[in-house]
């Protein structure tokens, strides 16, 4: 340290300047590990030192470093992992740059190999600087307090006092006893001459908080990686009085972890009876419910629950979010075949915070030619001083919709797969698809093609947007993020130090009890705090040492 | 008393407490610059060894050997109070009388718009500054000398609270049903806090390299510097200061790491993950680790000292980066600034 204007503020210092005895005792406070010894053979002195230089606390530090400079991209850059559509708007406007920050996994920084190699060496780095560590402790937890050092005076805590009414021996048991009721670890130990001394250490847990905290560190990592091995999220848009079950067809998308099977995945099955959406006056929502009919397992009983943000539904292994809503326009259509398709209904999705929505409803079995409708659905429309329609509150007070119908070839026969959200642009460019008129339509309202084709605007239904997650290692993640907390508290608010008392007869001439005390002390940290703990334990001492042993 | 006259009376509140912060900032500024509590600094700095030299001797006194305790009077400081004494005493005056305001603008915020006053940028700014302030009134109880640093601790304060008060002011209003839950108020409060407790490492640690500069310039020069260039001498011992910035980041870090993980726990149950690679998520982590850093730096050989120091700043950075530009440039899941 090079700034320390008093020497008593550093444990360290002093642990050099004290004497040959105290050196060994004082050093060994600290459970940092003895250097390994190097083998005899030179062939494994490289691996040794790559192995220490590893586990060394400045790779340590260097690699925490690396790990905080490494997640910063991941979280300025637009990442695969959370918004797909955004990494290629990104790319497509840096074409230069971008495509060689996506060669350097940039937006993919969660799951790059360099991110994984800085985190793999860490954890390396973290249990080859445990395991020894854990091994001190445990000896040191057995281990007695050691032997007194020659010199207290040398020590950062010291003083000394003379007692006239006892012998050594029994001051010394007087002090071990008081020690020992103040869940200090006691020995007491006798030296030439009649000297006694008592040796007393306290704080053990903040090692045990500090190797509490990195082994849950540990375990927490291990958990995490686990979880996502063997866990799996699927998301789905039911609408309301529709239901799904819980197979990987079912939904919208799927994200399971590279160790999950088709068996793996719960049975179950649940159903929309009802979404709800409430809003203040100012037009932020106040709550949003899903109430649902689910059963567990193949064929278990129906059960009733409903779903809340915040309030997933849990059931055995599996959790049901309720992420989002939105609306789903319905129409009766009349093809000129005379074919009636009665309140077809699709999911449209909202825009803005007002749920301006946007989707696309597709009739293949319309004749003679497909019909499409795509376009907007405003649960409260108002129509701006250009004329165009937009929604201003996000419930359902007066509902309007701006269509445009399309004729022709939807393209679904190709086989490529179609967003449900819109119709497919590429055929309406090479002309198999064609608009055939746009409207703006009230409930019930209806529109007539010149074909004869009449489309009515019949109403809505709510969709929600739900998300099932499973993830096995999930409570081994929180009992170990507890134990972190845990671990931390204990580590960052006890401090180890220790006591050391000789008691020395003094010079017979001068009367039978007169005995000198000599006290001494050794803070491993906050030095500042033990001195006002040394002072009392010598004034408890020295005032009170008449307290009889075997009370406890 | 309605609503809204509530919430006016926050504002009302929240504007004394800035004022009375930002005289306290000038009153314990003064104390600073014309005072002699630099001397009895150095003096103490010197003394306590001494100290223990007496009690190592046997004396019967066991005397004061830790700086938190009265430090002995200098020769030359009179005893009746002098004008920078009377600056000190009048600015922790108003520091407490800014604190009890400002805790009377926070509740009523929290009454007026009946649930924690902390769900946006505004009051988010004026809890953890509140915070920040009692952190120091406590670091105050312990170590009385260190009173004149309250303004080093108000000025950023101040600024804090000025920038809350105007550029991410938001009204009094009802949350989005995301930010309904209990969690709100453990997790918010524990981040609040932890940025509050950081803050005051920081000005510590920023005085701490100030003074290990000036003790390195009065090496070299091996005079008595002029008034203004002895301000650096003029402040608490290195060690001192290096000791509260650590004590405070030692008592900091565990609710931090508490905060993130309340805010994982109620990611879980809010958008079905626990997490999710969120700006500010990852923010989050990355001041975490940083004073992870910090606390293993200031246990290692060669790095205590000023590197521990320049990784405490650069954790606080983070934490500032993480709350002014992820809050308000980048948009994520924590997107509930109330800026619009």
């Amino acid at each position: 340290m090079t700034t320390v204007d008093d020497d008593r503020q550093d444990p360290q210092r002093v642990d050099t300047s004290v004497g040959t005895v105290a050196v060994d005792s004082v050093d060994s406070l600290s459970t940092k590990p003895a250097p390994p010894v190097m083998p005899p053979g030179r062939r494994f002195a490289w691996a040794i030192r790559g192995w220490r230089w590893l586990t060394s606390m400045r790779t340590a530090l260097v690699l925490l470093f690396l790990l905080a400079l490494g997640v910063i991209p991941g979280s300025l850059l637009p990442q695969r992992s959370l918004n797909p559509q955004k990494v290629d708007t990104y790319l497509a406007a840096h074409p230069t740059l971008g495509p060689l920050m996506d060669k350097l996994s940039l937006f993919n920084v969660f799951g790059a190999p360099w991110f994984a190699a800085i985190y793999i060496l860490l954890f390396v780095s973290l249990i080859g600087c445990l395991v020894p560590r854990i091994r001190v402790h445990a000896r040191a937890l057995r281990a007695q307090p050691p032997k007194a050092p020659r010199h207290f005076h040398r020590l950062p805590e010291s003083t000394s006092y003379e007692n006239t009414e006892a012998g050594p021996r029994e001051l010394a048991d007087r002090a071990a006893a008081t020690l020992r009721r103040g869940r200090w670890r006691v020995v007491t130990r006798d030296e030439a001459d009649g000297v006694v001394t008592v040796s007393a250490e306290k704080g053990y847990l903040r090692e045990t908080g500090n190797l509490l905290f990195h082994i849950a560190l540990t375990v927490l990592l291990l958990a995490v990686a686990a979880g996502r091995l063997w866990g799996y999220t699927g998301s789905i848009i039911v609408m309301d009085g529709n239901g799904f079950c819980n197979t990987v067809q079912q939904y919208d998308s799927f994200n399971p972890g590279e160790l999950v099977s088709g068996q793996s995945i719960a049975p179950f099955c649940m159903t929309l009876n009802k979404f709800s959406a409430t809003y203040d006056k100012d037009g932020t929502a106040s709550s949003f419910k899903g109430d649902i009919t689910y059963t567990e397992g193949v064929s278990g009983p129906q059960k009733h629950d409903v779903l809340q943000v915040n309030h997933p539904l849990r059931i055995e292994g599996l959790r049901l979010y309720l992420l989002g809503h939105g609306f789903a326009p319905t129409f009766t259509v009349k093809d000129p075949s005379g074919q009636v398709f009665k309140n077809v209904s699709a999911p449209f999705l909202p825009q803005d915070s007002a749920y301006s929505s946007q989707g696309a409803i597709k009739l293949p079995d319309a004749k003679p030619k497909q019909i499409a409708i795509d376009g907007l659905f405003l649960p409260t429309a108002a129509e701006t001083q250009k004329g165009v329609l937009t929604s201003i509150w996000p419930q359902a007070t007066a509902p309007k919709v701006a269509i445009f119908a399309y004729e022709g070839n939807l393209g679904l026969d190709s086989g490529a797969p179609q967003s449900v959200y819109s119709i497919d642009r590429d055929q309406l460019a090479n002309g198999a698809l064609k608009q055939v008129g746009r409207k703006n339509l009230g409930p019930n309202q209806s529109y007539k093609l010149a074909d004869g084709t009449t489309i009515t605007f019949t109403g809505y239904k709510e969709w929600a947007s739900l998300q099932v997650s499973r993830d096995p290692a999930q409570t081994i993640v929180l009992i170990a993020a507890g134990c972190i907390v845990l671990g931390l508290v204990l580590s960052m608010r006890l401090r180890r130090r220790r006591l050391w008392l000789r008691a020395t007869p003094g010079d017979p001439g001068q009367g039978e009890h007169r005995t000198v005390i000599e006290l001494g002390g050794l803070a491993r940290t906050d030095a500042g705090v033990f001195s006002d703990e040394f002072r009392q334990i010598t004034t408890r001492l020295r005032d009170k040492p008449a307290e009889p042993d075997g009370e406890d | 008393m309605g609503t809204t006259a509530l919430a006016h009376l926050s504002n009302t509140l929240y504007a004394f407490a800035i004022v009375a912060y930002a005289v306290a900032m000038i009153s314990l500024g003064a104390e600073y610059a014309y005072g002699r509590r630099g001397r009895v600094a150095r003096t103490s700095a010197v003394a306590a060894p001494e100290a223990k030299v007496l009690v190592g001797a046997g004396g019967p006194d066991v005397t004061a050997t830790s700086d938190s305790v009265t430090p002995p009077t200098d020769d030359d400081a009179p005893r009746d109070l002098n004008l920078a004494e009377r600056f000190g005493r009048v600015g922790v005056a108003l520091l407490i009388l800014g604190a009890l305001v400002h805790a009377a603008a926070v509740s009523i915020r929290g009454a007026s718009v009946d649930r924690v006053p902390w769900g946006n940028m505004y009051e988010f700014t004026s809890v953890a500054c509140l915070v920040a302030v009692v952190a120091f009134l406590v670091v105050l109880i312990r170590q009385p000398k260190l009173r004149f640093l309250g303004g080093f601790v108000l000025l950023p304060v101040v600024v804090l609270m000025f920038l809350g008060g105007t550029v991410l002011y938001a009204q009094a209003e009802q949350l989005v049903p995301a930010l309904h839950s209990y969690w709100l108020a453990i997790h918010v409060s524990a981040a609040a806090v932890g940025t509050g407790i950081f803050l005051v490492s920081s000005v510590g640690t920023i005085l701490y390299l100030v003074r290990v500069h000036a003790d390195k310039v009065a090496v070299a020069e091996g005079t008595e510097p002029s008034r203004v260039r002895s301000l650096g001498s003029r402040l608490p011992s290195a060690a001192s200061l290096d000791r509260m910035a650590y004590r405070t980041v030692a008592f900091g870090f565990p609710l931090y790491t508490f905060g993130i993980i309340c805010g994982a726990i109620w990611a879980e149950a809010a958008w079905g993950k626990y997490w999710s690679w969120d700006p500010k998520e990852t923010w989050a982590l990355i001041t975490w680790v940083i004073y992870a850093a910090y606390l293993h730096a200031r246990a290692t050989a060669g790095w205590k000292g000023n590197k521990a120091a320049v990784i405490n700043l650069i954790g606080f950075t983070a934490m500032i980066f993480n709350f002014f530009v992820i809050n308000i440039v980048v948009s994520g899941l924590h997107s509930y600034a109330g800026l619009n």
